[in-house]
């Protein structure tokens, strides 16, 4: 090997390792010792190892009470959204009409609102002076999971739209051509062939909904917990570690569970499939044939997706003296001491940690994602990038709760006494966040033709300036989108946050939460019109993140 | 020792020996071509000496540097891709200019009107490259490859996305711009035509081998085995005896004549052979017969013929002689 060669290759694995070393320190510092701590306090009991914690609530009725809940909520919520959601991808991804981009843009606003939005949103709808008072749902298992179709809708549409608007169409034609009518046609060669999207986005959902806290928090009331609510209850109120840690653990099993089968169905969906590059295969659309999934599609957007945001919006207006303001100009206060400081600070709060968070949690996931969309030669260390592509995902499915409970009883005392210290939030948020970062960049950077960055090295370029104009300049498209995910993501973050926030020094979630479950119409009122506020800056930012795209670079 | 000398290269994908054991020089200012069909390794030896696959073995060299351990940025050549693979993300001139980064701009925007003239693109400046059409991409793709002056440049099949007409058009529009700019050029094809067009010399491989290179007209008339003869277009390959039968040349008994495309012509007093088949070509009719020996041989006659008979001779200015392969 002669001397610059050897060089430049030392350069280049001097920023490898950093790429790789930075983000994973992270990891291993701000999740996995958590976690670890909490699991452990599980089996260690005064100073001993023991299963007894394990065993105790394994062998409680209550633990499997929670646990049939947990699944049911999360089997109905599944189905449910695939159901809807596959009519929906057909519609939005596979037909051509006027305003389509707009329905698209429509579907995906739910999925990035804050939880406790939704919770909130759901319970004035459902509850007693709620339009839909007198179903009788409020707190009910059917509300809950509508809440959670609500948020998860737009996972399978967009799933599922994505592979199938890229499906070659000559299949389905031979078919026809072949005999089979349309019926045939899409149970025998469609389906088939969406069915590793479909069965991707449904474990997806699955996680969502078997870890969702915010909504189970807000609309769950007494008598309904989740795993995930189960482990809230019995740290912060019962004090049962222990309890805690074994649910922690059941949690885990569940989870890569769920993993396990969304990454089987991804290896299938990415080897299997005919597509047609960046080709659409995209059809006018045509009354007759699709009527149904546009009939199905329209009673989803309006009635799941929009009435329960409507009447948010419009029920934040009424107050006991008619239409008016009176609820936002309240929400300069505190309530009468039901929260600590007034909604607008808390709102304030919520900005800066979002920003923080964001920042952070782009910073790494871009390096992971960067990481993790290289294709070694050597076998050992393209195992390397995809179990780091995988642990990345880790935080996507332990529960936020474990990762903010975990920061509690782990970074409390050196090296990591970070107990007081006003960046836990936003690192507990960027944990939260890091995977939906890594998973809106990977995409892009995994797309990248490596014949694009062997024409740039062939042309003169050394490794550093491929990573800048050819991966760096593409993943700038995915950046805005992968900055608003975080940010929204951030400010609507509750599970980790609800632990670590100070009293003084609450989020706009931990203060809407607070209202809702205070009696009063005026608290009420309030949690209305700040989940308003808090809906509103949250979907400002994801369109700002969309108007955000990079022009067309010059010479 | 100048311009390129590839010594004994072995290319391999896992088990698979894609190049095995190759030599190959190539001048200053010269193009050679390679040819050969899909699999036989000649993409694999041109991204071994772009650095682009490592050697199992063998050198790489320019003149009197080794550059087999060298990075691919460093090689200073430059490497056309049969797809273009153009930065979508850029405009026409950022691609054309992508190389040139360490010149001033001045410089930079000179040399990008300059090859965009080169390749008849004039003005096209500005453009998205998702607006050229796939002839225009490729002018593209070779204007931004010539732009750094490569000292060697790599074309891998640089047409062969492109329909017919297009390619013969371009074939041109390719030998103008290297011969304008004086560029080495080492050019991968399958298409036997754009190699003849553009090379000084050509090279035939087979098998991840390298089995002869010499300008075209000597690789036509004296092909060295059986195996180029073939991939050239000779064929049937028949016995002395039966060729002096026919009128073609005679040979020794270690050694065969590959009849060409146009040695059997029609000759009323030449020898009858019962005809198969025959099927329209770009205004000729090919006439398929069979040979004593069993084979067939292809006849071209300007129209179809009676079924039956048909007398012909073995031209023997249109036929090689080409030893026996083990």
């Amino acid at each position: 090997m002669t001397h610059s060669a050897r060089q430049g290759w030392s350069l280049s694995w001097g920023f490898w390792a950093i790429a790789v070393l930075v983000p994973v320190s992270f990891l291993v510092v701000f999740f996995a010792w958590p976690v670890a701590g909490l699991i452990s306090r599980g089996f260690v009991i005064d100073g001993v190892f023991s299963l007894d914690g394990l065993s105790a609530v394994l062998s409680s009725p209550r633990t499997w009470r929670i646990i049939g809940q947990t699944l049911a909520l999360a089997v109905a919520g599944t189905l449910a959204s695939v159901l809807l959601g596959v009519p929906g991808a057909y519609l939005l991804y596979r037909t051509r009409f006027r305003g389509r981009a707009f329905a698209r843009a429509l579907v995906s606003v739910p999925f990035v609102l804050p939880t406790v939005v939704v919770g909130v949103a759901f319970r004035s709808l459902f509850g007693a002076s709620g339009p839909l008072g007198w179903l009788g749902l409020d707190e009910s298992f059917a509300a809950i999971m509508l809440a959670l179709v609500f948020f998860n809708y737009s996972v399978i549409v967009r799933t599922v739209g994505a592979l199938w608007s890229r499906l070659d169409p000559r299949a389905d034609e031979a078919a026809r051509v072949l005999g089979a009518s349309p019926v045939r046609v899409f149970c025998t060669v469609t389906l088939p062939a969406i069915a590793p999207a479909v069965l991707s986005g449904a474990s997806l959902v699955f996680l969502f909904c078997a870890t969702a806290f915010g909504i189970v928090m807000v609309m769950g009331g007494v008598g309904f917990g989740t795993i995930e609510t189960e482990i809230w209850y019995q740290t912060t109120q019962l004090l049962d570690l222990p309890a805690a840690a074994a649910l922690s653990i059941v949690q885990l099993v569940v989870v890569v569970a769920a993993l396990l089968v969304a990454a089987r169905a991804r290896t299938r969906a990415e080897h299997a499939l005919r597509l047609r590059g960046d080709d659409t295969t995209e059809q006018p659309w045509r009354a007759g044939r699709d009527l149904v999934p546009t009939l199905v599609t329209a009673l989803v957007v309006l009635g799941l997706l929009g009435l329960p945001m409507i009447n948010l919006v419009v029920r934040s207006f009424i107050t006991a003296d008619g239409w008016g303001w009176r609820n936002y100009a309240l929400l300069a206060g505190t309530g009468e001491g039901s929260i600590t400081v007034p909604v607008w600070t808390a709102a304030l709060n919520s900005l800066t940690i979002a920003a923080q968070a964001a920042a952070l949690a782009v910073l790494l996931g871009a390096l992971v994602s960067l990481v993790a969309s290289r294709r070694p030669r050597s076998r050992r260390l393209a195992g390397g990038v995809r179990l780091l592509d995988a642990v990345f995902m880790l935080p996507l499915g332990v529960s936020a709760v474990t990762v903010g409970f975990g920061f509690l009883i782990t970074l409390n005392r050196p090296p990591f006494d970070l107990r007081s210290s006003p960046i836990l939030i936003p690192i507990a948020q960027a944990v939260v966040a890091l995977p939906l970062v890594v998973r809106t960049l990977l995409p892009v950077l995994r797309a990248i033709d490596p014949r694009q960055r062997e024409a740039a090295a062939s042309l003169g370029a050394p490794p550093g300036r491929v990573l800048a104009t050819i991966d760096g300049a593409l993943a700038l498209r995915g950046l805005g989108l992968a900055v608003g995910f975080a940010f929204a993501t951030s400010l609507g973050e509750f599970g980790a946050t609800s632990f670590l926030a100070r009293p003084d020094h609450p989020t706009l979630p931990v203060v809407i939460f607070r209202l809702i479950g205070r009696p009063g119409a005026d608290n009420f009122g309030m949690a209305l019109a700040a989940s308003v506020v808090l809906a509103v800056l949250t979907a400002a930012v994801m369109a700002a993140a969309e108007l955000v795209r990079p022009k067309e670079a010059e010479l | 020792m100048s311009g390129l000398t590839v010594t004994g290269a072995v290319v391999r994908y896992g088990d698979v020996v894609a190049v095995g054991d190759v030599d190959l020089a190539v001048a200053p200012g010269e193009i050679v071509a390679l040819l050969g069909a899909s699999g036989s390794g000649k993409s694999s030896l041109l991204r071994g000496i772009a650095g682009l696959e490592p050697l199992v073995a063998g050198q790489v060299c320019w003149g009197d540097d080794d550059l087999t351990d060298v990075a691919v940025h460093k090689r200073g050549f430059g490497l056309m891709f049969q797809d273009g693979q153009l930065f979508n993300h850029l405009s026409v001139e950022g691609n054309v200019a992508y190389g040139l980064y360490r010149e001033p701009k001045a410089v930079r925007r000179a040399r990008v009107a300059e090859l965009l003239a080169v390749v008849g693109l004039s003005g096209y400046g500005k453009r998205r490259v998702s607006e050229l059409s796939g002839g225009q991409a490729q002018r593209v793709a070779l204007a931004r490859s010539l732009a750094p002056r490569p000292r060697l440049l790599l074309l891998d099949e640089p047409l062969s996305a492109l329909d017919r007409n297009l390619r013969e058009h371009m074939v041109g529009v390719l030998g103008d711009a290297l011969r304008a700019t004086g560029t080495t050029a080492l050019y991968v094809t399958h298409d036997q035509d754009e190699a003849f067009a553009l090379a000084d010399r050509v090279g035939v491989m087979q098998a991840g081998r390298l089995l002869q290179v010499d300008p075209p007209d000597v690789l036509w008339r004296e092909p060295e085995s059986r195996a180029v003869a073939g991939f050239l277009g000779y064929g049937p390959f028949v016995a002395g005896e039966l060729s002096q039968r026919l009128g073609g040349p005679g040979a020794a008994p270690n050694e065969l004549v590959g009849i060409g495309p146009a040695a059997l012509v029609p000759d009323p007093t030449g020898t009858a052979l019962p005809v198969i088949e025959q099927r329209y070509q770009r205004g000729e009719v090919l006439v398929d017969v069979r040979l004593p020996d069993g084979q067939v041989g292809t006849v071209r006659t300007a129209e179809k013929v009676p079924n039956g008979d048909l007398a012909l001779t073995l031209d023997p200015s249109g036929c090689v002689i080409v030893p026996v392969s083990h």
